[in-house]
């Protein structure tokens, strides 16, 4: 199982070596997340409209292994924009991944950007 | 100035000068520290981490400038090899001479490995620094090179040697763990648990021999096999041992302190040495003549070493607890107090369940009031709670079951909180660190794991207490606001109840009005968003397809998300009437999608593993057939149960299946701050269990009994009566009018009971409420709960009508057509059922 979450790596802007075309942004709902296949890999990307901002995440949940993420609700924490797992509510920063909980595991995080009307996710 | 010379800089060596650092700061004494590895004290439970990144920066304790801020000279790379005591002297192996005033052995140990003939070939490798691991994973990438079929195996079928072994499978070899003894983690875990862990070892690849003594390693130069008996070899390209350890006392014994028969240099309980200038902390260290292999009492020796050379009177206790629990390649393994029961003092009650390879055995004394040990494999969530249970003599219950089986069928913890816990009770054991020091800090206004772990240090060790910590605060936190303020969440500063008036009398019809004209910050959370999404319902009878992204995750997606990520449907069947035309369509409908299939306790049919696209289409063959989809996972009404009544039953005084029909009916689709079951029973018989139930109708001579506020659960209660011998007209008024005022005064996931437990004057406060409207509410009560029974709209029928092609809510993937490929599916009696969590 573990063999999943090693497949997510996050990537900092400064790495990425592709941007990926995901979708138009009209194809992702309004503060929503929306799940990407992106090759063989799930990316769970989140609108956040009213900041206008965007985020991504391996849609992977790092507590069960299931592909849920994206179907989480956003939200912040003091600041930090977040998911919350429709599994068990386990909460991670958009921004670094990190569990908000607590806890050990962590989400892989990708950079986001927007042009020309397309959603495009940094890869390596 | 004193000296004092450290030799090692292990976990424990490091903690001495951090407990010196912190009680005498920095002055008065000088500080030098020798360790024969190349880098600083760095965290050796850990170490199997490092296979996977090969970060060394990332277990490190301290970086060199924390020794460099405290004045502590820090001499890497550099072995001790005398020790003088006459001249109270060190030399090392660069003939370097230091003189001390005290000195302390923090050696630790070393790999133990077994007198095998043939282990010094080439590829035998043990599992003890970093330096090891980057050698035994040079030497895996060289296999991999030049034999597509390489193996490995681990010697030891301990802790450490099943963190290896995963750890090289984890790198493509495939990897067989041998030990010894009959099971694995001979000193933790029973035969039963052993069976158990190993199943679930095997399910991640590992192969596992037991019963295995090795005669021989085989090969010429390198190690191409382990010889157990004459005719059975297991052939191997390499070999980790990690078979127990030896405690490095070398220097002890060269210079004349007393070390045990076996090894350990012996000390009092003060942790001195036969020579009372010379401390031996950690793994070297034999008290009570044990080796104590774990990092817990390591650092109790280095706090009571610190003590001592400041002249105080500090001493280790006689008993030291080993309990442990850990993560084995995901697999929660752990085991406290008398473990093994041995000595046969107590009584085992054990909980075993195969599918989910789960294993608790708890062990309690023969009077059955105390808890002695226990071992837990496949889920130890209970650990924490147990072995505090342990640790402090707690009482506990009278079924000592409840502790490892929880309250059944419930959905709460099964024994206490956290706040039980005595104030001394140690929480964070590798820092001893107790609850009274944790909630203390709360007290002093920190909110967060983060501040309270900076100001105590609390879970920096090995992490196992973070849960508890963590509950610690949030219930410490949860007590103040009591008397405080509940407010929903960050967001708001307001209650439920506070926040239902302001949507209601100021018309706010969406989450971002509510949020700018009474909230803070600009997104909102998990936790705001539902309760408004539910006022909504409440207030303009909203469905889940309204506001669907501040809907809680089941609502946005109006089916039960299961295990797997799959859904489970539950068409409604209003009372448990169900035709058997009715059935058979069902019975297509879960034979269509491929559906596993079960009866619920709520007398309704369960469809499980739909995945998120067939939703739309199962709804649909549902309506196309007169069902609709219940609400089985809303904050909203799920059934009203009925036994058969006075149509069928010769005991029956009333029509309950009509009677359930009619109620289930009109609420259903009420939102309400927690799910509400309903119940009807046609005599006191009560097959309906309505008294278990949010209300309970009963008939009886001369009309219907309503009860109140009871649920099963994690604490079942009674419903209470409200009305006596009432007439349907008024059961169906009264019970308008106690859900709306429950609905308009609970905060939000409390139920009924909870509720009812909580209002001033109870089920007499209630009565007066909806019977004799003494707050003037009632015709308010009745025309709110009207409109919404007018309201109603079968959910997914708007559904399916109102698929977005643009956005898809339905889709996994917006970019492609595909399924997630991820789920997966096992047979379970003719069924099917999601694969396991491992």
């Amino acid at each position: 199982m573990n063999s999943i979450l090693e497949q997510y790596k996050s990537v900092p802007e400064s790495e990425v070596k592709e941007w990926f075309k995901a979708a138009p942004v009209s194809k992702f709902p309004e503060n929503g997340g929306a799940c990407v296949k992106v090759n063989d890999k799930q990316i769970a990307v989140f609108n956040f409209t009213a900041e206008g901002k965007w985020y991504a995440s391996q849609n992977v949940c790092p507590h069960k292994m299931e592909m849920v993420l994206s179907r989480g609700m956003i939200g912040e924490d003091c600041g930090t924009p977040k998911i919350a797992c429709p599994l068990h509510k386990k909460t991670f920063s958009l921004e670094t991944g990190e569990n908000l909980n607590g806890e050990d595991y962590s989400i892989a995080v990708f950079p986001v950007k927007v042009e020309d009307g397309f959603v495009y996710i940094g890869t390596r | 100035m004193k000296t004092i010379l450290v030799i090692g800089n292990g976990m424990v060596g490091y903690k001495f000068c951090e407990k010196l650092m912190a009680k005498t700061e920095g002055s008065g004494y000088k500080v030098i520290v020798f360790g024969e590895e190349p880098r600083p004290a760095y965290d050796r439970v850990h170490l199997s981490e490092y296979f996977a990144d090969q970060d060394a920066e990332r277990l490190s304790m301290a970086p060199r400038s924390w020794y460099e801020e405290n004045n502590i000279e820090l001499i890497t790379n550099e072995r001790v090899t005398d020790i003088h005591r006459a001249s109270k002297t060190i030399t090392t192996i660069s003939d370097k001479e230091y003189t001390y005033d005290y000195l302390v052995l923090a050696t630790g140990s070393s790999a133990f490995v077994p007198p095998i003939p043939g282990v010094e070939k080439k590829g035998v490798f043990v599992y003890r620094t970093i330096e090891d691991l980057d050698a035994t994973m040079s030497y895996v990438e060289e296999i991999k090179k030049n034999k597509p079929d390489g193996k490995a195996a681990i010697l030891g079928g301990g802790l450490l040697g099943l963190e290896a072994g995963k750890a090289i499978i984890d790198m493509g070899l495939e990897t067989s763990v041998v030990e010894f003894a009959p099971r694995l983690m001979p000193r933790q875990l029973d035969n039963d648990a052993s069976k158990v862990l190993q199943r679930k070892l095997e399910d991640i690849g590992l192969d596992i021999l037991l019963n295995k003594g090795t005669q021989n390693i085989e090969g010429a130069d390198a190690i191409t096999g382990m010889r157990f008996s004459e005719d059975e070899v297991l052939p191997v390209d390499m070999l980790l041992v990690s078979a127990g350890i030896r405690p490095r006392d070398e220097l002890a014994k060269t210079c004349g302190l007393d070390v045990g028969t076996r090894g350990g240099i012996v000390v009092s309980n003060d942790m001195r040495t036969s020579d009372e200038n010379v401390f031996a902390i950690g793994e070297c260290a034999l008290l009570n003549h044990m080796i104590y292999g774990l990092v817990a009492p390591g650092y109790d020796m280095a706090g009571v070493a610190v003590d001592n050379i400041l002249g105080g009177d500090a001493l280790m206790p006689t008993s030291i607890d080993m309990s442990t629990k850990l993560k084995l390649s995901g697999i929660d393994v752990a085991s406290f107090g008398d473990a093994l029961n041995e000595a046969k003092e107590s009584e085992s009650i054990v909980y075993e369940n195969k599918f989910q390879g789960i294993y608790k055995k708890i062990n309690v004394s023969k009077d059955g009031k105390a808890l002695l040990g226990g071992i837990l494999v496949g889920d130890a969530s209970d650990y924490n709670m147990l072995h505090q249970i342990f640790l402090n003599g707690m009482k506990i219950p009278e079924n000592p079951e409840d502790l490892i089986l929880g309250a059944r069928g419930g959905e709460e913890a099964s024994f206490g909180s956290a706040l039980d816990l005595p104030d001394s009770a140690v929480v964070c054991s590798c820092e001893a660190v107790t609850k009274g020091q944790i909630c203390c800090k709360v007290d002093e206004g920190m909110t967060t794991l983060k501040e309270v772990a900076g100001a105590t240090k609390a879970t920096t060790g090995c992490g196992g207490c973070k849960p508890m910590v963590t509950d610690l605060i949030n219930e410490s936190l949860k007590a103040q606001g009591v008397t405080v303020k509940e407010t929903v969440c960050e967001h708001f500063d307001y209650s439920r109840q506070e926040l239902y008036e302001i949507v209601k009398i100021k018309g706010i019809k969406t989450f971002e009005e509510l949020l700018t004209s009474h909230g803070k910050g600009k997104l909102g959370c998990e936790t705001c968003k539902p309760v408004a999404a539910s006022l909504f319902a409440s207030i303009y009878a909203d469905t889940g397809n309204d506001h669907n992204v501040i809907q809680d995750s089941n609502d946005k997606f109006l089916a039960n998300i299961q295990r797997n990520g799959t859904y489970s449907v539950v068409p409604r069947v209003a009372g448990g009437e169900i035709t058997p035309e009715q059935l058979i369509v069902l019975g297509q409908i879960g034979k269509k999608y491929d559906l596993y299939t079960k009866i619920t306790g709520g007398a309704r049919i369960d469809f499980f593993g739909a995945e998120l696209h067939e939703l739309p289409l199962i709804w649909k063959d549902l309506i196309d057939a007169g069902f609709e989809s219940g609400h089985a996972y809303g904050k909203s009404l799920r059934t009203v149960k009925s036994c058969v009544g006075s149509t069928w039953c010769r005991y029956g005084m009333d029509e309950s299946v009509s009677f359930a029909i009619e109620i289930e009916n009109r609420y259903k689709g009420l939102r309400s701050p927690h799910k509400i079951k309903g119940g009807v029973s046609g005599c006191i018989r009560e097959c309906a269990e309505a008294r278990g139930k949010d209300f309970g109708i009963i008939a009886v001579e001369g009309g219907w009994n309503l009860y109140i506020g009871g649920n099963g659960g994690a604490t079942p209660r009674h419903a209470e009566l409200l009305a006596e011998k009432i007439t349907n007209e008024e059961v169906i008024k009264y019970t308008d009018r106690f859900l709306m005022y429950y609905i308009k005064t609970a905060g939000p996931l409390v139920r009924t009971a909870a509720w009812l437990d909580k209002i001033e004057g109870g089920i007499e406060h209630v009565k007066d409420v909806v019977i004799n409207d003494s707050l003037g509410l009632c015709e308010e009560l009745d025309k709110d709960m009207a409109g919404l029974v007018d309201a109603y709209k079968c959910e997914w029928k708007e559904a399916i009508e109102n698929i977005d092609e643009q956005n898809n809510r339905f889709a996994h993937f917006i970019n492609s057509e595909e399924s997630d490929e991820n789920i997966e599916f096992v047979s379970l009696r003719d069924q099917k059922m999601p694969k396991l969590w491992s």
